[in-house]
């Protein structure tokens, strides 16, 4: 196939075949993202017989060089000449799944999943199993690790046979001396599990799991409880009591804090897998013990799930399990010693309103609200102020106002300015349901106080957030509140405050419309020509190219035009430049 | 070494020559692999040197293990901290073997603020066969190309190479002491005067503080971490020693902090012995683990201590490294020798314990026969298959036939770091820019 095309298109594919060995680690990178056409010019013979096994030996490449050799083998099954011949992937995947970084033996264990479908059960049989195997017993852990990922797509297309040593197979590996092949193991039980007969699932799989489950590495238990969730979902509910709950129970009472930290970080999808009534007789003490947890990690996952794992309750008992069990805990994480608890909690806690109802939300979730509006940290806060809406939706925001207003102006005026970014960023939603009377009277001066602060960003933002403002209450408000403060600033001394004028004319031009943008805005920017800043100067051509399409022909040409011109001479080199620019935009050279 | 020491014939040993030593040559770590075959070494030059064993061979059956140069690479440069006006030096404080994952073999070494992950892999093939090129590297004219050719592997020369596979940089604002790898093969810790970091392995944008003894006000340091170590099998218990004599047992699983030990182990200090050096001497330099993970070691200025992890008020056992100096601390102190930072090692069985000392003497005790003897690494005995004879200072007035006296001994010479292979009697010993390696007769 090769030699008849000539040598015209020879040429480019020789040249890749000889990169795949230049010392440019880029270059190497680029043909082997290109592997399929170098195989496609080889032919499916060459690409078997000579390509394969080179790259099969490759190994010894950098990283990103093998990552991206493992992506493309699993795409390779028609370059080798289809599902007849796939098997021949499989010793270079093979090699890629024992090398030393997990990246890259994770992808080539994909490419590895991916191609088994391709193989017929017989080819599945002869050439598939037998490579698990292989990696199953290496001497190594890496490759032992790869095995592991790899028993469930093969296990329902084998003989019974086969999979009677699969299982003995998955078996030692979850006994291995060497915790990262049991870590392996146990991140693939769920998923093992899965493809198993429920009699094995019973026979096997739960051994193993309460195996794992009490492992002597931490790494390991806590890989358990991720298992016990995909278990406890292919477990009639009657077998769950005797079968799963005793080494649940376990694990919520770790001694290590990071296995109770993931069984809350677990808690709804557990929630889910054991139903109901296991839900109320066990999780619900389980999680108010991990709501009260000596590790503030744990805590926080667990405050995490309030809401979830409160909407997630039976309907009967809804409200009588929250208000008796769960609000307790809840109200003495409020004022809780770690920030992180506070603010896991504050971003989740506005949720319980919805499920409580009015009259709850009022007496009992409002002074938490109260409360962490005014805590100390300023994380607390803005997660509180950012989750607005679902009060909003229950009790109306009126009632928080009193307080939301201090907690707004604080935050407004924190010294970190990622804090005063956060708020900017509410700022829009805030005034949506505070309504325009309560915004013009409250906030409307803080929004003015950032356009001058000292920090780019938060000037940035400031302009973004008028947009929306005007977006929200519309132009007419726009030209009595904001635009004449806006334009006021052009006059000032500072030469940022002058520009941070043109920013926002660039910002509201649109949203104000044409009438507005001719009458007021033009005037100023044009008047600011002239300025003696050439940063200035630059920005008016560059605000005129925004402004531009807003305004009408009359006055591009004879207003605008004019203006242009002028710096388009400008002494300044960058002015020229943005005053050409903005003349060709608006199609006025 | 249960059998008699003077039995001990000398392997071999690696030398520099003295008239070109330097001052980077010094050795600053040596440390066997997990299996014993290989055997690392980082210097004060930034270099690490790894030796590998000699396999057995019929025709040289006395050869077996030799241990030769393997692999030598250049893991740290001296850099600046210009935020801070700091030279940051190259030396090596520690290299730790991680276990193995395949044919090739990882190191983690450190300098004072750097660790750096090595894999050391060989490569015995190498490819052929260019499209563009012949085989004596000229370029082939375009036009002449008819066929596409696939290159392919040749054996070759072994070829060693060592690679940096990870950098975890940035997390230490003090010197970098001790590095430790935990028995779940999947984190590790760094500790600095003050802080304790824990990384993952395989993640070197982020690491965990897990203690932190900087108080608020640096004027009120009173103490500092000196080393620390994991546990050999539980991967939750980990210790650190302090200047201050004592050792803290932290278990992880408490709190993700841990600043609150769970146990505390330190002697009682003798009122009587009480002077101006007794805080100095009694600062740890070295703490580890036995093989068992029962026991803990700590080597203080004049003495190795072996505590017993169920008792933390006074160790089981106290050896007297050599208790012939505490009438000379004064002049120690003066040239600052009082301030060396020896460190100690178990035998594979943790029945004998071995720590260096002065005028290139190191020690050892046996637990079980409470014998111990003083050997010599030196340039004379080290002539291959000599015998090591034990040596003896002379305390009293009168010198007796090969004893050497106090005042003589060399304090240039120190032996600050040993290693010991894990299951046979092979140990290495580093005497400033020589490295001797001994082992047991073999018949």
């Amino acid at each position: 196939m090769a030699g008849a095309d000539g040598d015209d298109s020879l040429y480019p594919i020789a040249v890749l075949i000889d990169e795949l060995r230049n010392e440019d680690v880029q270059l190497r990178l680029n043909s082997i993202k290109k592997l399929s056409t170098i195989a496609l010019a080889l032919g499916v013979e060459r690409t078997r017989t000579e390509l394969l096994p080179f790259l099969t030996d490759t190994i010894y490449d950098e990283d990103e060089v093998l990552l991206a050799l493992a992506e493309q083998l699993g795409n390779f099954t028609m370059l080798v000449g289809g599902p007849e011949y796939v098997h021949c992937l499989l010793p270079p995947l093979e090699s890629l799944a024992t090398v030393e970084e997990t990246v890259v033996r994770d992808k080539a264990v994909e490419s590895l999943r991916k191609i088994s479908h391709e193989h017929s059960p017989v080819d599945l049989e002869v050439h598939f199993e037998p490579l698990v195997k292989r990696l199953a017993s290496g001497d190594w852990f890496t490759s032992r690790t790869s095995a592991c990922g790899l028993f469930s797509v093969c296990y329902p297309r084998v003989s019974s046979t086969v999979k009677a040593e699969i299982r003995q197979h998955f078996r030692t590996l979850c006994s291995d001396d060497t915790p990262m092949v049991r870590r392996a193991a146990a991140s693939k039980l769920g998923e093992f599990a899965k493809v198993l007969e429920l009699e094995y699932v019973k026979s096997d799989i739960i051994s193993l799991f309460t195996a794992l489950a009490s492992d002597e590495q931490d790494s390991v238990r806590l890989l358990a409880v991720e298992a016990c969730v995909s278990i406890a979902t292919l477990l009639p509910q009657e077998d769950l009591e005797s079968l799963v709950m005793p080494t649940l129970r376990q694990a919520a009472e770790d001694k290590s804090w990071r296995v109770r930290y993931m069984v809350a970080d677990k808690f709804s999808e557990l929630q889910k897998a054991v139903g109901p009534e296991i839900t109320k007789n066990d999780l619900v003490p389980a999680f108010q013990n991990l709501l009260k947890d000596c590790e503030a990690e744990v805590r926080a996952a667990a405050a995490n799930k309030v809401k979830e794992f409160c909407e997630n309750l039976p309907e009967d008992s809804k409200e009588t399990i929250i208000m008796t069990h769960i609000l307790p805990c809840v109200k003495e994480l409020v004022s809780d010693t770690n920030q992180h608890v506070k603010s896991a909690l504050a971003s989740v806690i506005m949720g319980l309103s919805t499920i409580l109802g009015k009259d709850n939300t009022i007496e009992h979730l409002l002074p938490l609200f109260l409360a962490q509006l005014k805590d100390e940290c300023p994380e607390v806060r803005l997660n509180i102020i950012s989750n607005l809406d679902c009060v909003n939706e229950v009790i109306g925001i009126r009632q928080l106002s009193q307080s939301l207003l201090p907690a707004i102006v604080e935050l407004a005026e924190d010294a970190k300015w990622r804090v005063r970014l956060a708020i900017i960023e509410y700022m829009p939603l805030l005034a949506g349901q505070l309504g325009v009377e309560f915004f013009d009277e409250k906030l409307n001066s803080l929004c003015m106080a950032w356009l001058v602060d000292h920090v780019y960003a938060i000037r940035e933002a400031a302009t973004c957030n008028l947009m929306k403002l005007v977006e929200k209450f519309g132009a007419e408000w726009a030209q009595n509140t904001i635009v004449p403060k806006v334009l006021g600033m052009a006059n000032d001394p500072n030469y940022l405050h002058r520009m941070t004028t043109l920013f926002c004319i660039n910002a509201l031009s649109e949203a104000c419309g044409q009438d507005i943008t001719t009458k007021h805005m033009l005037p100023v920017v044009l008047k600011m020509s002239n300025d003696q800043v050439a940063n200035v100067r630059f920005n008016v051509a560059k605000s005129l190219q925004k402004i531009g399409p807003v305004l009408d022909s009359n006055a591009l040409q004879t207003e605008v035009k004019p203006v242009l011109e002028k710096l388009a001479t400008d002494q300044d080199m960058d002015v020229k430049y943005f005053a050409q620019e903005a003349m060709s935009v608006l199609a006025l050279a | 070494m249960e059998e008699d020491i003077d039995t001990r014939k000398i392997n071999n040993s690696f030398l520099r020559d003295h008239n070109y030593a330097t001052e980077a040559d010094i050795i600053s770590t040596v440390e066997f692999n997990s299996t014993g075959e290989l055997l690392a070494t980082g210097d004060k030059g930034g270099r690490v040197v790894v030796f590998q064993r000699e396999q057995e061979s019929k025709n040289q059956p006395h050869r077996r293990g030799e241990y030769n140069v393997y692999s030598t690479f250049q893991s740290h440069e001296p850099e600046f901290d210009y935020l801070k006006s700091l030279e940051i030096e190259e030396k090596i404080n520690k290299i730790r073997w991680l276990p193995q994952h395949n044919a090739a073999y990882f190191l983690l070494s450190t300098n004072d603020k750097t660790v750096k992950l090595w894999k050391i892999s060989e490569r015995d093939r190498r490819p052929e066969g260019y499209n563009l090129k012949d085989e004596e590297g000229r370029i082939r004219d375009p036009a002449t190309i008819t066929t596409l050719r696939v290159p392919v592997l040749r054996p070759m020369d072994l070829m060693v190479e060592a690679t940096a596979r990870r950098i975890f940089s940035n997390a230490h604002t003090y010197h970098i002491n001790s590095i430790s790898v935990n028995s779940d093969y999947e984190t590790f810790m760094s500790t600095d005067d003050l802080r304790i970091n824990l990384w993952n392995l395989e993640i070197t944008n982020k690491s965990f503080n897990i203690v932190d003894i900087k108080p608020a006000n640096m004027e009120e340091l009173t103490e500092v971490i000196t080393a620390a170590e994991f546990h050999p099998n539980q991967c939750n218990t980990f210790v650190y020693s302090s200047s201050k004599g004592s050792i803290r047992l932290c278990d992880m699983r408490a709190a993700a902090l841990c600043d609150n030990h769970s146990k505390f182990f330190e002697e009682p200090e003798d009122p009587s012995n009480r002077s101006f050096f007794s805080e100095i001497i009694s600062s740890i330099s070295d703490v580890k683990f036995s093989h068992s993970g029962r026991y803990l070691m700590t080597r203080d200025y004049l003495t190795v201590k072996v505590w017993d992890l169920n008792m933390e008020s006074k160790p089981l056992e106290t050896y007297q490294v050599h208790d012939y100096l505490r009438s000379k601390l004064c002049s120690l102190y003066e040239n600052d020798c009082i301030f060396d930072k020896f460190e100690c090692v178990w035998n594979g069985s943790d029945s004998v314990i071995m720590t260096g000392s002065y005028n290139n003497f190191f020690r050892m005790f046996d637990r079980n026969t409470k014998r111990d003897v003083t050997l010599e690494a030196s340039r004379e005995n080290s002539k291959p298959r000599a015998i090591l004879k034990p040596r003896k200072v002379c305390v009293g007035g009168k010198r007796r036939k090969d004893e050497i006296s106090v005042d003589s001994l060399d304090f240039s010479k120190k032996i600050l770091h040993t290693a010991w292979h894990p299951s046979e009697n092979i140990i290495a010993v580093a005497a400033t820019n020589n490295l001797y390696i001994f082992q047991d007769k073999v018949n």
